[in-house]
This record gives structure tokens, C-alpha cells and sequence, in this order.
């Protein structure tokens, strides 16, 4: 028996646009459908994209060196930082380059290159110059960029506290 | 739009008739709980492969955040369910859907059994099905050392333990599953790898073999 046909005869006096029986149907079980693969789906794909919206670690400022100790040339300090890596917690050990400007403020420069990631070093290649060995990117004692990379080295967050140098989280370089 | 779509891609693909050879087909009145509401026994085979395909999803997002490895596995599990956003939802699913789908399946199997639907010309999906029930206790078996907790590796131990007293074989098949003298750092691999790749592998083959046969033989007649 044909119901679409029999509902139809039914129908045919009422002028009102009425919804036929199959279209209610039909958007009642792709509505419940929807809602029960929505509600599989969403909590799966929250899941994975947590790493996104996860609240940044907050940095600490760490002792690196005596402030008396940094000159006017770049001098390396390492540091451990604690971080918390999902499950796996441990000191990361830091590397900053420390000197002491024109203007007399203490300054410190992430020794991350800013074209893809290598680590520069101080010297090695020009005297005056922060030199990158993966693709030749240069940089001036203040970071600024001479070759390859797009921009300028980070810098890091200095606080001066009882003639030690304290060093923070990284921030755009403020110099150049 | 999408009615746009579909018609530029079926223009040049014809992917109409394969869509209507895999979703147009006849219900027959003596399976649709519509009819007769204790046809509803008929829908345990559907609700094992929903069940499944849950268990594939949750599973696929689980290993974004497990690992297999000793030290690290069961504090990469403490920390997606405790630390990630939905963790507890997301392996609960696949925790509870495990059990689910044993369930559903075994009253699949039932069904079958009781209606009679194994017989000729059935006979080999009935065979198909058996090898699935077993992969999938497989899948249970593995999956549950994974966490690598107490109840995870003692489990295990026992499972092993038993599996060894098969007479003559037992020995290399404990050898077989541990990968070492003790269950282990190899054990976990292994039971991993298994879990993920070969066992799921096995299961989409079979059920390509099984929904294959039920399409090309039809429901079995009422009773």
C-alpha cells in the first residue's frame, strides 16, 4: 500500500502549505541523526584541537649572570627553564646572548634564527655579527637582521635585581 | 549548493548507481521494527558496526596523546583524560563502546542463531562473523593493556598465562605475545601495534567480506 499517495487524497481540500508527513519525517531523523554524530564528533574534535586554545605557561625570570660581568660584546648565558610539556615535565635548557647597549641597559637576545629555527652564534663568522651556518642569516649586535631571515632576533625579559641579571620570557625585539 | 555539486561530480563520475547499490535496498517488512517491534532484535548487527565505527573514531583521536612506551604510557593516558579538553568523554567512549560492542555482537550472534539465518546458503558468513567475534576479543585483549596500570598489566599476565597452557604450542605462543621473559617494554609495543594496526586491519577486511555476503544473499526469510 502506497501511504504517500493515500495522504495525499487525504490532503488535497486544505489550501494551507502544510509539511507532508515524509518532509517532518524526514527532518525529525536527520535532526536526531545530526544530533547523535554531533555529539559523537564535537567532543572528539574538541579533544584534539585542546593544544590550540590551552592557556600559555606563564615564564619566570631566571639568574643568569652578575651584571657587572656583561660588557658591550654578546656573551652567551645558559639556563634552565621548568616546563611542562603535556605529560612530560623537565628543566629546558636555555641559551641567551647578554650585553650591554649604547644606552647602557642590559639586553638579551634569543639565539633562535629568524629565517627557520637554527640557532645562531656570536662571531663566528664577522666579528660584529650574529652568524646562522643552516642558510647565512646575519644579524647586528642588536638583533637586527642583515641577510636571509625576515626579521629581527626575540628578545628576552630583563629584570636587573641585586647586581644579577634576571632573564624572562621571550618578546619581539625592542631595539631595532 | 550542495545539489550544484553533486550534480558536477556525478556528471562526470556516474557516482549515482554506486550510491543506490549501496544504500537503496529493500528492508523486507519482517526485519523493520516499524512492522513488527520485536523485529527490533534484528538491529544488533547495525548497532555492533555503529558501535565499531564509534571505537575507530575514539580509538584514532585516543593516539594523538598515547604512547606505548613504559615510562611514559600511562601518564600520557592520566594525562589526556585528566588534562585534555573532553579526555574523559573521548576515552570513555572508547572504554565503554569496548564493552558495547562485545555485547551487541554477541546478541548479533544470537539472533542469527536463534531465526536460523546460518544456514545454506549462509554457511561462510556465519564463518566470517566467528573470525570477527575473535578479532574483536583480540582487540579487547590488547586494548586493555594499554593504559599500563595494575589491572592493565596483571590482566595481561593472566591472559598470557592461560594462552601458554595450550598443550605443545603454549610456550612459543606466550613468547609470541610477551616478546620477552616478562610482560614488558616489548609486550607494550607489540600489544600496540597489534591494537592499531593488524587487528583493525583484519576487522575492515572481514566486515568488507561480511556486509559483502549479506548484500549479494539478502536477509534470511521470516520464520
Amino acid at each position: 500500500m502506497d501511504h504517500d499517495q493515500q495522504q495525499e487524497s487525504a490532503h488535497t481540500p486544505a489550501k494551507r502549505r502544510e509539511m507532508t508527513r515524509r518532509q517532518f519525517l524526514s527532518y525529525t531523523l536527520g535532526g536526531a541523526g545530526a544530533f547523535m554524530v554531533g555529539g559523537t564528533i564535537l567532543p572528539m574534535i574538541r579533544f584534539a584541537i585542546d593544544p590550540l586554545l590551552a592557556e600559555k605557561q606563564e615564564g619566570e625570570f631566571v639568574k643568569v649572570i652578575e651584571a657587572s660581568k656583561v660588557t658591550s660584546e654578546p656573551q652567551p648565558v645558559e639556563f634552565e627553564v621548568f616546563t611542562v610539556d603535556g605529560w612530560h615535565e623537565s628543566k629546558r635548557k636555555m641559551r641567551a646572548f647578554v650585553a650591554r647597549g649604547d644606552d647602557g641597559r642590559i639586553y638579551a637576545l634569543s639565539p633562535v634564527c629568524k629565517h627557520l629555527g637554527c640557532t645562531v652564534d656570536w662571531a663566528t663568522h664577522d666579528p660584529n655579527e650574529f652568524f646562522c651556518p643552516c642558510h647565512g642569516a646575519r644579524y647586528t649586535r642588536d638583533g637586527e637582521v642583515l641577510a636571509v631571515a625576515r626579521g629581527p632576533l626575540d628578545e628576552y625579559e630583563v629584570k636587573e635585581e641585586n647586581g644579577w641579571v634576571y632573564l624572562g620570557s621571550l618578546k619581539p625585539n625592542s631595539r631595532v | 549548493m550542495f545539489k550544484a555539486i553533486y550534480n558536477w561530480i556525478d556528471e562526470r563520475l556516474d557516482i549515482t548507481p554506486m550510491w543506490r547499490d549501496i544504500a537503496d535496498h529493500e528492508v523486507p517488512e519482517h526485519v523493520n521494527p516499524a512492522h513488527h517491534f520485536s523485529a527490533f532484535v534484528y538491529c544488533f548487527g547495525g548497532l555492533t558496526f555503529f558501535f565499531t565505527v564509534i571505537q575507530i573514531l575514539s580509538g584514532m583521536f585516543l593516539t594523538m596523546y598515547y604512547v606505548p612506551d613504559i615510562q611514559n604510557a600511562y601518564y600520557s593516558v592520566d594525562y589526556l583524560q585528566h588534562q585534555v579538553a573532553f579526555g574523559g568523554i573521548v576515552r570513555g567512549l572508547h572504554h565503554w563502546g569496548a564493552s558495547l560492542v562485545i555485547v551487541m555482537m554477541f546478541l548479533h550472534a544470537l539472533r542469527v542463531f536463534f531465526t536460523g539465518s546460518y544456514k545454506h546458503p549462509r554457511e561462510m558468513n556465519w564463518v566470517v562473523g566467528m573470525l570477527l567475534f575473535f578479532v574483536m576479543l583480540g582487540l579487547g585483549f590488547t586494548g586493555y593493556l594499554l593504559p599500563w596500570d595494575n589491572k592493565a598489566y596483571f590482566a595481561t599476565k593472566v591472559g598470557i598465562e592461560i594462552a601458554s597452557t595450550i598443550p605443545w604450542i603454549g610456550d612459543d605462543i606466550k613468547m609470541l605475545l610477551q616478546g620477552g621473559d616478562t610482560p614488558g617494554a616489548v609486550t607494550l609495543a607489540r600489544f600496540f601495534a597489534i591494537h592499531v594496526f593488524f587487528l583493525p586491519g583484519a576487522l575492515l577486511t572481514l566486515l568488507a567480506v561480511h556486509f559483502y555476503m549479506i548484500r549479494k544473499q539478502g536477509i534470511s526469510g521470516p520464520l
